[in-house]
């Protein structure tokens, strides 16, 4: 479905509109078992190949509670300073759609194990940095889905497919779904508040270690529920759940969209239609999901295979004792540690390459260098094969390494870079891809002393204005220099030698 | 005593994908009806001080560790499946064409 009449700018619309937002997002949790069962959950095995009677829904079989994942959600919860249940259960979710092959998902419902909470983000704005408290309704447990592939469609859609085929590896890996309360902010900030948000939750997740948050691998997920009202009004909009919204960036881009959408509906005298719909990366919209018939009609009931969950206090405790420094405390104590401006610690941040850079000073870089990498050489990479900044194939180590070898001057920037870039495109560590590529600095002074009287032969003009102590000049023999030895010359060592030939 | 309708039946079978006759939806409601009328005589019993029970042991923090168990081959996985194809359960259209 495209879109047939231009939608308002987003300054016209919330020059008149309120909207309201609320975030879901699904934590996929790195715990080495399912939820229910003792199946792994690495990612990317062959279809089908981590099952077990319990996650595919075999008769007889019963679920047993995975108890790093109850610790997990608790940590999350008093993460987002929530209160814990002091007695919760689980609940089964009733519907037939063939990724639960039991025909019920296995959640929480009326009693989640954490609740009440709220979490600070930041946001820049025209007057600097603002704080947002966003609260948190709730955060529970569940279980995951299995993948679907629809077959015989346009391009994988379900509608329209012949058949499907589903691989149920995901089914039962432990999911803690966390829901914050309406969100209503300055409307010019509102979709960046939503970023804001769910980037704070991914530091504060990666931060917990209870999982990787990898959005572009599904192991963070997100759906936005926008809903708008005219200005002045008390009474909320109907709201649209928008699902599908997988990297930060998306975030902003969908609830902005969703908000210039839903005011052109009402804009025509029309209504909004309370329904999911679907982000779509590449057109920039959202579009209606699949028709929910009685899918609100989930018939949910408590558990009987699962007896209910009862955190101690002594156990909450202790779990409180493991929180990890709060992110926007960390942040700061980094910034500080680093002598960051404000605008180059959000460039980390917003890159997700903290704790990268981070564990590349703790390894020896120096800061500006570890950031230069990080934002720079490795996130163009990165950003070219589609793939988080983690994932680009060069670690921590081995970008201290190159800062290391350009600090003995074995390398200078130029050389250091093709280093990176061989690390990054998986020829070896930065000393195997020196090794391999020959990208030493010419250190022999022999061969340097030679291209410099070479350079002073080729351009007497400009070796007599150093001669009479124009230092300026001297630039241009380096880059003579340079040039003959195809960049491979330490420039401080090609400088020095200049001016003792020259002025001695 | 509570009472269901048959629309009530009606809805209750579409949701669990039964096909029913119409004869059948009157003889369950009738029957739906005597089992909620059964089971209602607990709240006439239960006082204030009874709270709904969901399970009946009281057993709570049934857990187990993060440890892998071996599990199912694909093979092994599939076997019972009316069909499969490339290593996956093979299932029937779940939508029809888009509305």
């Amino acid at each position: 479905m495209s879109t047939a009449i231009a939608l308002p700018t987003f300054e016209d619309v919330i020059a008149r509109f309120d909207p309201v937002m609320g975030m879901e997002v699904h934590v996929e949790l790195g715990t080495v078992t399912k939820m229910f069962c003792g199946c792994s959950t690495a990612f990317g095995a062959e279809p089908n190949t981590q099952v077990c009677p319990t996650c595919l829904g075999f008769p007889g079989s019963l679920p047993v509670v995975n108890q790093m994942a109850v610790e997990s959600a608790i940590r999350i919860g008093l993460a987002l300073n929530c209160t814990i249940a002091e007695h919760c259960r689980f609940a089964r979710k009733n519907y037939f759609y063939p990724d639960m092959p039991k025909n019920y998902q296995i959640s929480q419902y009326d009693e989640p194990i954490a609740f009440d909470g709220w979490t600070e983000v930041t946001v820049d704005t025209a007057d600097g940095a603002q704080v947002f408290r966003i609260g948190i309704e709730r955060a529970h447990m569940e279980e995951d889905t299995g993948k679907s592939l629809h077959v015989g469609g346009a391009t994988g859609r379900i509608h329209g497919a012949s058949h499907s085929l589903l691989d149920y590896n995901r089914a039962g890996i432990p999911l803690i779904e966390i829901v914050t309360k309406p969100i209503e902010v300055d409307p010019a900030l509102a979709p960046a508040v939503a970023r804001a948000y769910v980037t704070e939750l991914r530091e504060l997740i990666r931060a917990l270690g209870v999982s990787e948050a990898r959005m572009e691998l599904g192991q963070m997920r997100c759906d936005a529920n926008v809903s708008l009202k005219p200005r002045g009004a008390t009474v909320l909009g109907t709201r649209t759940e928008t699902k599908n919204v997988n990297s930060l960036r998306s975030v902003e881009r969908a609830v902005t969209y969703e908000i210039r959408r839903q005011a052109t509906v009402l804009d025509a005298g029309e209504k909004i239609v309370q329904e999911t719909r679907h982000w779509h990366e590449d057109t920039g919209e959202t579009t209606p999901g699949r028709v929910k018939e009685e899918a609100e009609d989930y018939r949910y009931f408590p558990e009987p295979d699962l007896v209910p969950v009862a955190p101690s206090r002594d156990w909450v405790e202790r779990l409180r004792g493991t929180l990890p420094e709060p992110p926007a405390a960390r942040r700061a104590r980094l910034q500080s540690e680093w002598g960051f401006t404000d605008l180059e610690m959000r460039d980390v941040v917003n890159a997700g390459a903290l704790g990268l850079v981070a564990e590349t000073i703790a390894a020896g870089a120096d800061a500006a260098g570890a950031k230069k990498w990080w934002l720079g050489e490795i996130a163009r990479t990165a950003n070219e094969r589609g793939v988080g900044v983690e994932e680009s194939g060069i670690t921590p180590a081995q970008v201290a390494r190159v800062e290391e070898l350009i600090n003995d001057g074995a390398l200078n920037d130029k050389l250091a870079r093709q280093v990176v870039e061989g690390v990054l495109a998986g020829e070896g560590s930065p000393d195997e891809v020196v090794a391999a590529r020959g990208l030493a600095v010419v250190s022999d002074e022999s061969a340097l002393a030679s291209a410099v009287d070479d350079a002073i032969a080729a351009m007497p003009d400009v070796a007599e204005k150093i001669r009479g102590g124009n230092m300026g000049a001297v630039g241009a023999l380096i880059g003579s220099v340079m040039k003959a030895t195809r960049g491979q010359a330490d420039a401080k060592r090609v400088r020095e030698l200049i001016v003792q030939r020259l002025t001695a | 005593m509570s009472s269901i309708s048959r629309d009530e039946v009606a809805h209750l079978a579409r949701l669990a994908r039964l096909d029913l006759e119409p004869d059948e939806l009157e003889h369950l409601a009738g029957q739906l009806d005597q089992i909620i009328g059964a089971v209602a005589q607990v709240s006439e019993v239960a006082a204030d001080h009874i709270p709904p029970t969901s399970h009946a042991l009281p057993v709570t923090n049934v857990f187990r560790e993060d440890v892998l168990r071996p599990g199912l081959t694909a093979d092994a996985a599939l076997a019972g499946a009316p069909e499969a194809e490339d290593g996956r359960f093979r299932v029937p259209q779940i939508l029809g064409e888009e509305q």
